[in-house]
């Protein structure tokens, strides 16, 4: 069971998308695990052949349990184990040979949105954590970061062993202490996470929003004629344009597009916009966009189509989940004017965008009749001050203002 | 092994004129018949690596080589073959490091740029223009300490004029009267760089005089001459007298290794320089002086041939060094590596 | 090795490294000294001082400032049967070397299948710390290290100044030798019998349990008095003397690190492709699950060595920023 989050230590198995005997290749999706936050696609990151499944469908297993066997291919498959044990069996040592897939250790490595930026565990702290029997992810780090280092093992192991002497899997998510029940549904552990992460993001960091009204004539304008030499299917709607601009606006100021990670701000080198979508059950995913402002904006039209609705199939993937650098949360469809949304931590800014509304707009001295929309920016004050936020936003009204050039 | 003998025969025969005479005949017959074939089985990809071959220059390595004491000492540059031949490396040895074998005379470490063999102090084999004349200095320098009644014998070519250590070690040479006898083979070409678009003065005996060294000019196509010359300057280093260094003017037929074109060369000059074959030049000679028949000249050559077929068939035949043995040799003490 | 009872002399590190010469030119006579103002002059850094009067010129040698000639006459000497040692006034100069170094000592010995090898010792001044600027300050030992074919040592201690010259003479293959320009003025007791030490492993100057403290040749004293420092705040330093730069005694460094589970390598070298780079990586190579921080290194900044006294300083490792490096570590 792989870590798609810092804050993720379970998972759900849904669906395999493979079966014993097949061959994979590194980059193919293999399983459906539905996390806390999303069903999202695993995948392969060696070649080889499945030779066994380990974990049955619709099985919650911890990180870093096998879910499957991957033998190198062109080498003897051994006779499958059909007693494997699905959930929590204790975690087979991989022998000469075989890859476990995917398997990364507990300690999670990933910065993913919203995930704590530490999690890191040294090489002798994993060491002596296997040898005393030590689960890591009980054990709290106390070195830059949060790195754990051996001594958290030997105190962890000194305060742990008369309470939990045998724990081989973690059933429980770390969530709100006061809500635990003994069996929860998906949803709500889901509304749980997101209750920790954005309780974390309003607790620590301070707010600021800036605001402005943008015209968008030309935009619409454009591409009602645009449009027009497009396939239904390849239509590009306003949203997908205000995404691409606030890719290049992020470009610009790249104060705005990164993380805070250790009372420090670490600028990402490349806009990974992430979306913010609501799926089934009430929760909410934002995965991102890679290199969004790469893109051509059909290219952008395109990808948030998949995006949103492989999210709302429950099949997004892993590096998508984790490598949001700036959010946008569009709830126009949902019908309000204006978005004054919670940044998501470690990110650094949250761009609201609010629903298409014409309005009574002065040009020139006259009055007319103007698509116009409500574009709000939530900054962390740590890491920016409301005049970079009110030059994002400046930035993207002029980029709205030539759609052609998008 | 076949290249010893040869040198046995020559001094059994160095009584008379006659057989001095064939016996460098013989020489640069042997050198001529082993560099053609060797750019025969290069194309055949049976040697690989550089390949430098001095056809033309054999007048150099048998008039020098021939008169060393076995205790001398020769440093020679990545043109080697005929000095190694001539030297008294076997003819197999060589062959087989050509091929990169095991029972090569550097174990297949070397290759044609790098021909070594301690037992007849031949000290390789330098591929790095001018980089031989320090420890060829300093080998002459041991001998000066040890009271050693030695010379060391240092091949370079033109090339190396343009190298500070050339400078540095004359000038060290002439400093302490050490026992060298520097040997340029002036081919009038360092690689495709014409002498005289590299340096200002192309007098070179003049400018290796300037450093307080006997100097002399000797023409490096005739093996008489080089011979004659080689013969004055030893004695003079065996006597104490310092180095001395001889510009041999000679020249290459082929280019300066396989992969050059010869664009820089005209095609006239080579043949001009071609009426000027050392072997030619020593068997017409010996004809007018009725010491030779066209019929001891084919004798000559089969017998070259047939030492090269069997260095061909020996170099064939022989191992390749165990791959197991590659860090060997990185230090004397195998552990270490 | 000795039942008399230790007495000790007051020396320099320098005067230890003039007996070890006096030492090896009275004892073996196939061994000269050859090198720039080694003779009349006394040698740059009066470390071969009163040996002409002693040896004469035959056996101190004064040459021309031609690096590349007088390294490769102590080359073909030593091909020649003799022992020479061959002195190079900093390491900067060697540079002019490179190729007789470089091309012939570290390769004969491979390059003719096994037939000659190179009994040279090469001796020559490192490092910075005296203003000299950018051209006789730098440590390019490292790059030496790099060279199959050489062995490469660097003396921190007087014990190792009297004692290594020796080892490194009758070694049978090319030996460089690396004296530190700072310490030459070290001064303290030597044992009157002080003679030759090995050239093969690394040593411990300092037991500890908290850290490992990589160093050698003039980052030695830094790291020893960053141990102190530390060892009052309650972290116990180990500290390695490197002593052999090539070949590198791993089997000490990894003991240690899979005692301590921490590393500090500190190297006045650039940090870039450095020595400290090198034994970084081994210990991350052969002791990654015994780490339990990343390795850190402390090296010089990555700058020509700049004339004015405190910005030379800022450019080298320092006692604060070893100590900064350890707590960085331990933390």
């Amino acid at each position: 069971m792989p870590s798609l989050g810092a804050d993720m230590d379970a998972g759900t198995l849904v669906e395999w998308l493979v079966r014993a005997g097949d061959t994979v290749h590194r980059g193919d999706p293999m399983a459906v695990v539905d996390t806390d936050k999303s069903a999202i696609e695993v995948e392969s990151f060696d070649d080889g052949v499945v030779e066994a499944l380990l974990v049955e469908p619709g099985t919650r297993v911890a990180v870093g349990t096998p879910l499957a066997r991957l033998v190198a291919v062109g080498m003897t498959v051994a006779a499958p184990e059909q007693s494997a044990a699905p959930a929590a069996a204790s975690r087979p040592a991989p022998s000469p040979g075989q890859v476990v897939v995917p398997a990364p250790s507990p300690g999670p490595v990933v910065v993913p949105v919203g995930g704590r930026p530490g999690g890191r565990v040294s090489p002798y702290a994993r060491r002596l954590a296997r040898e005393l029997g030590v689960d890591l992810d009980r054990v709290s780090g106390s070195g830059a970061d949060g790195a754990v280092h051996a001594e958290d093992v030997l105190a962890a192991r000194a305060t742990t062993t008369e309470q939990v002497p045998d724990s081989p899997a973690v059933e429980e998510p770390v969530a709100l202490e006061s809500s635990a029940p003994p069996a929860r549904s998906a949803r709500s552990a889901r509304r749980e996470t997101i209750a920790a992460l954005m309780s974390r993001a309003k607790r620590e960091i301070p707010h600021y929003y800036v605001a402005t009204t943008v015209d968008l004539h030309a935009l619409t304008e454009w591409l009602r004629r645009t449009n027009r030499e497009r396939s239904v299917a390849e239509r590009i709607v306003p949203a997908a344009a205000v995404l691409k601009a606030a890719a290049l606006a992020a470009r610009r100021h790249p104060g705005l597009n990164g993380f805070w990670v250790d009372d420090a701000f670490v600028p990402a080198p490349e806009v990974h916009l992430g979306v913010a979508v609501h799926v089934r059950d009430g929760a909410l995913v934002a995965p991102a966009i890679h290199r969004t402002a790469d893109l051509s904006l059909p290219e952008v039209m395109a990808a948030l189509r998949d995006l949103v609705s492989r999210a709302r199939a429950g099949r997004l993937r892993r590096a998508e989940m984790a490598d949001p650098t700036l959010t946008v949360t569009d709830l126009g469809d949902q019908g309000v004017e204006e978005v004054i949304g919670v940044i998501y931590p470690p990110q650094v800014a949250l761009l609201g965008v609010g629903r298409v509304v014409e309005r009574p707009w002065a040009v020139d001295g006259l009055l007319g009749v103007r698509p116009t929309v409500r574009l709000t920016l939530s900054g962390d004050h740590r890491a920016t001050d409301g005049a970079t936020g009110a030059r994002f936003l400046t930035t993207l009204d002029e980029l709205l203002q030539h759609p052609e050039e998008l | 092994m076949s290249g010893r003998p040869l040198l046995a025969t020559r001094k059994e025969t160095t009584g008379t004129r006659n057989g001095r005479r064939l016996d460098l005949l013989r020489e640069m017959t042997r050198i001529r018949v082993f560099e053609e074939r060797c750019v025969e089985l290069y194309s055949a990809t049976k040697i690989r690596g550089f390949l430098h071959v001095a056809i033309g220059e054999e007048a150099v390595a048998a008039g020098v080589c021939g008169l060393l004491e076995d205790d001398d000492a020769v440093v020679s540059t990545y043109r080697e073959h005929g000095h190694a031949l001539a030297r008294g490396v076997p003819m197999d040895s060589v062959m087989a490091e050509m091929y990169g074998k095991v029972t090569g005379c550097s174990r297949g470490r070397g290759g044609s740029m790098h021909l070594f063999d301690a037992s007849r102090r031949f000290y390789g084999g330098n591929a790095i223009v001018g980089g031989g004349l320090p420890p060829a200095v300093g080998l002459a320098l041991a001998d000066r300490m040890r009271s050693r009644r030695r010379a060391t014998v240092c091949f370079f070519g033109d090339g190396a004029f343009a190298e500070g250590e050339f400078h540095e070690s004359l000038n060290l040479a002439a400093l302490w009267h050490l026992p060298v006898l520097f040997a340029c083979e002036n081919n009038l070409y360092a690689m495709g760089t014409a002498l005289a678009k590299s340096h200002a003065q192309t007098d070179l005996a003049l400018r290796a005089a300037s450093y307080g060294v006997a100097s002399w000019t000797v023409d490096g196509m005739d093996v008489l001459a080089v011979e004659e010359a080689t013969a004055r300057a030893l004695e003079r280093i065996r006597n104490g007298g310092g180095p001395v260094f001889l510009e041999l003017r000679t020249y290459r037929f082929r280019a300066h290794s396989m992969f050059d074109p010869d664009r820089y060369r005209d095609k006239a000059e080579v043949a001009a320089w071609r009426e000027r074959d050392p072997l030619e030049l020593l068997a017409r000679r010996m004809r007018e002086d009725g010491e030779l028949t066209d019929a001891d000249r084919e004798v000559l050559v089969a017998e070259a041939t047939a030492e090269v077929d069997a260095a061909v068939r020996f170099a064939e035949e022989s191992p390749l060094e165990d791959v197991d043995e590659l860090t060997r040799f990185v230090y004397s003490d195998p552990a270490e590596v | 090795m000795t039942t008399a009872p230790v007495t000790t002399t007051e020396t320099t590190y320098r005067e230890a490294l003039r007996e070890a010469l006096r030492e090896a030119l009275r004892e073996d006579d196939r061994v000269f000294l050859m090198g720039e103002d080694v003779g009349s002059y006394g040698g740059c850094f009066a470390v071969t001082l009163g040996l002409l009067e002693e040896f004469g010129p035959e056996r101190v040698r004064d040459t021309p400032l031609s690096e590349s000639t007088f390294v490769g006459a102590g080359i073909g000497a030593a091909l020649g049967g003799m022992r020479p040692i061959v002195e190079i006034m900093t390491v900067n100069f060697s540079m002019l070397a490179l190729d007789q170094i470089l091309n012939n000592a570290a390769t004969l010995l491979h390059m003719s299948g096994g037939q000659l090898n190179v009994p040279l010792v090469i001796r020559m001044t490192t490092g910075a710390g005296r203003q000299l600027a950018a051209q006789h300050s730098h440590s390019l030992e490292g790059w030496y290290a790099h060279i199959p074919g050489l062995k490469v040592i660097a003396p921190a201690t007087l014990e190792d100044a009297r004692g290594m010259l020796w080892t490194a003479l009758q070694d049978p293959d090319p030996v460089l030798l690396f004296e530190h320009g700072s310490l030459y003025n070290m001064s303290g007791a030597l044992a009157t019998g002080a003679g030759h030490v090995d050239i093969q492993r690394a040593a411990v100057r300092r037991p500890g349990r908290d850290l490992t403290l990589v160093s050698y040749g003039g980052s030695l004293s830094t790291s020893m008095t960053a141990a102190d420092e530390l060892s009052a705040g309650g972290i116990e330093v180990e500290v390695i003397d490197l002593r052999v730069l090539r070949p590198l005694d791993d089997a000490t460094i990894m003991e240690s690190v899979r005692r301590t589970h921490r590393a500090v390598v500190v190297d006045e070298g650039w940090r870039s492709g450095s020595l400290a780079a090198e034994v970084s990586a081994r210990i991350t190579e052969q002791c990654f699950f015994e780490l339990d921080a990343p390795v850190e290194r402390v090296c010089s900044a990555e700058v020509p060595m700049p004339y004015a006294k405190h910005l030379e300083e800022a450019a080298l490792p320092q006692v604060a920023t070893v100590v900064a490096a350890a707590r960085k570590v331990v933390s």
